[in-house]
């Protein structure tokens, strides 16, 4: 081999073993299925991804206040299977017969470890620790607690690729949920209108996604194509259960259904927000989110971990 | 935000890849075995790092073990089938090392 010859054979092993050292599990991923980021429950993936911005028209409260939201939120990966997650939202309340108010609602710090990826069985889950911090919104007017809430949470999700050839086309199908459990810092908050006592929650959500990319590009392929093969039909449920302090059993909720399209780069989603009874709200509300994949947008600084391969 | 959008828009050398089509369509049925699998990806692809396995239903590897690259096409010879079904395993990394795998299958009829 002569020397030319033997520098570009040089060049192009450093250049594979570069790759390979680099080579990145993308977002979302587990095995066939791709789980999109979902807007009302988390994610079961830790990533490199930004939500700007969400806007909600929330349905009328049940003390017939009229909300709209502008939220925000990242999440960082600091190694492959750990990350950070930001999150906080403007409010403009109306309330009936009084003046609008408008302000920051409360930050929201987490951090996540990704339990486990199976490809497969299209399974993964991983564990967090979110922390709603005490003044760090308007808290008279826009509501934002003047109490921290610390939140340990568990989130997972299954597509159903493994089923039997028989039920092919409910291979589409995935679900995706969490559990979390709400300690705040201080029982009881004095407002001018008395005493307000922050209970225990336990908070559940699900969503219940058709992915048609998997649909078309892992099962059959009907004939769809952009944008149709990259949409995720799904239907989202929330809620939060009081566990003490007077408000046993008073469980608030929505049922969102909606739309997500998937791209390479970001994702658009929209969602009708419906309440589950009339302590949550009356009407109906909806939400768009534009989300971005920032690992796929900045692969080579702010989309891939800090630490780690 | 317009920014990004233009960024995410133009970077046609990023991303993970999606299956974006397949010779065979993605579970088909064929009268004649094909002599060829076809894929393209929505993504160009490392052919260093990328491959396809195609068995048939006992497990038995039915491809040539060659998959050939132009960019997104990834494309692998057949033994000479006969009827029944085939499972298509791939697995690719983008340009930009992310690395993607998906499963399809396709059946032969010989009729």
């Amino acid at each position: 081999m002569n020397r030319p010859i033997k520098g570009l054979a040089a060049l192009t092993a450093a250049a594979l073993a570069t790759l390979a050292a680099h080579e990145a599990r993308a977002h979302g991923f587990a095995g066939d299925r791709f789980f999109p980021a979902t807007i009302l429950t988390d994610d079961p993936f830790v990533a490199d991804e930004m939500s700007l911005v969400t806007l909600t028209q929330n349905p009328t409260a049940a003390d017939g206040s009229k909300e709209a939201d502008v939220g925000f939120d990242i999440a960082k990966r600091l190694t492959p299977d750990f990350d950070f997650t930001l999150s906080d939202q403007w409010k403009y309340i109306h309330q009936p017969g009084a003046l609008p108010m408008v302000g920051f609602d409360a930050l929201t710090t987490g951090v996540q470890y990704q339990l486990f990826v199976n490809a497969p069985h299209e399974a993964m889950a991983l564990a967090g620790f979110q922390q709603t911090w005490a003044h760090t919104g308007r808290v008279q007017g826009a509501g934002a607690p003047d109490y921290t809430t610390l939140s340990p949470v568990l989130d997972w999700g299954k597509g159903m690729g493994d089923l039997p050839e028989s039920l092919t086309w409910l291979r589409p199908f995935a679900v995706t949920g969490n559990f979390s459990y709400d300690f705040p810092l201080k029982t009881t908050s004095y407002t001018v209108n008395g005493p307000a006592l922050h209970p225990n929650n336990f908070n559940a959500g699900i969503a219940i996604e058709y992915s048609l990319e998997y649909l078309q590009h892992h099962v059959r392929d009907v004939g769809l194509s952009a944008p149709f093969d990259r949409m995720v039909p799904l239907v989202e449920i929330a809620v939060s259960d009081p566990l003490n302090r007077g408000q046993d059993g008073q469980m608030t909720g929505t049922i969102q259904p909606g739309l997500i399209w998937a791209g390479q780069y970001y994702q658009i989603g929209a969602e009708a927000i419906i309440p589950i009874n009339a302590r949550t709200g009356h009407g109906y509300g909806g939400l768009v989110q534009f989300h971005l994949f920032l690992d796929d947008l900045f692969p080579n600084s702010i989309g891939r971990p800090l630490f780690g391969k | 935000m317009v920014l990004l959008l233009v960024a995410g828009a133009s970077g046609g050398a990023w991303a993970h890849a999606f299956l974006d089509h397949a010779a065979p369509p993605v579970g088909s049925t064929l009268g004649a075995a094909p002599a060829v699998v076809q894929m393209w990806f929505t993504q160009s692809l490392e052919p260093a790092f990328s491959g396809v396995e195609i068995t048939d239903a006992t497990g038995a590897r039915v491809d040539d073990g060659n998959p050939q690259f132009n960019q997104t096409l990834m494309q692998v010879g057949l033994k000479k089938l006969p009827p029944g079904e085939y499972k298509v395993h791939w697995h690719v990394i983008s340009v930009d090392t992310h690395a993607t795998e998906g499963n399809f299958s396709f059946k032969v009829t010989g009729q």
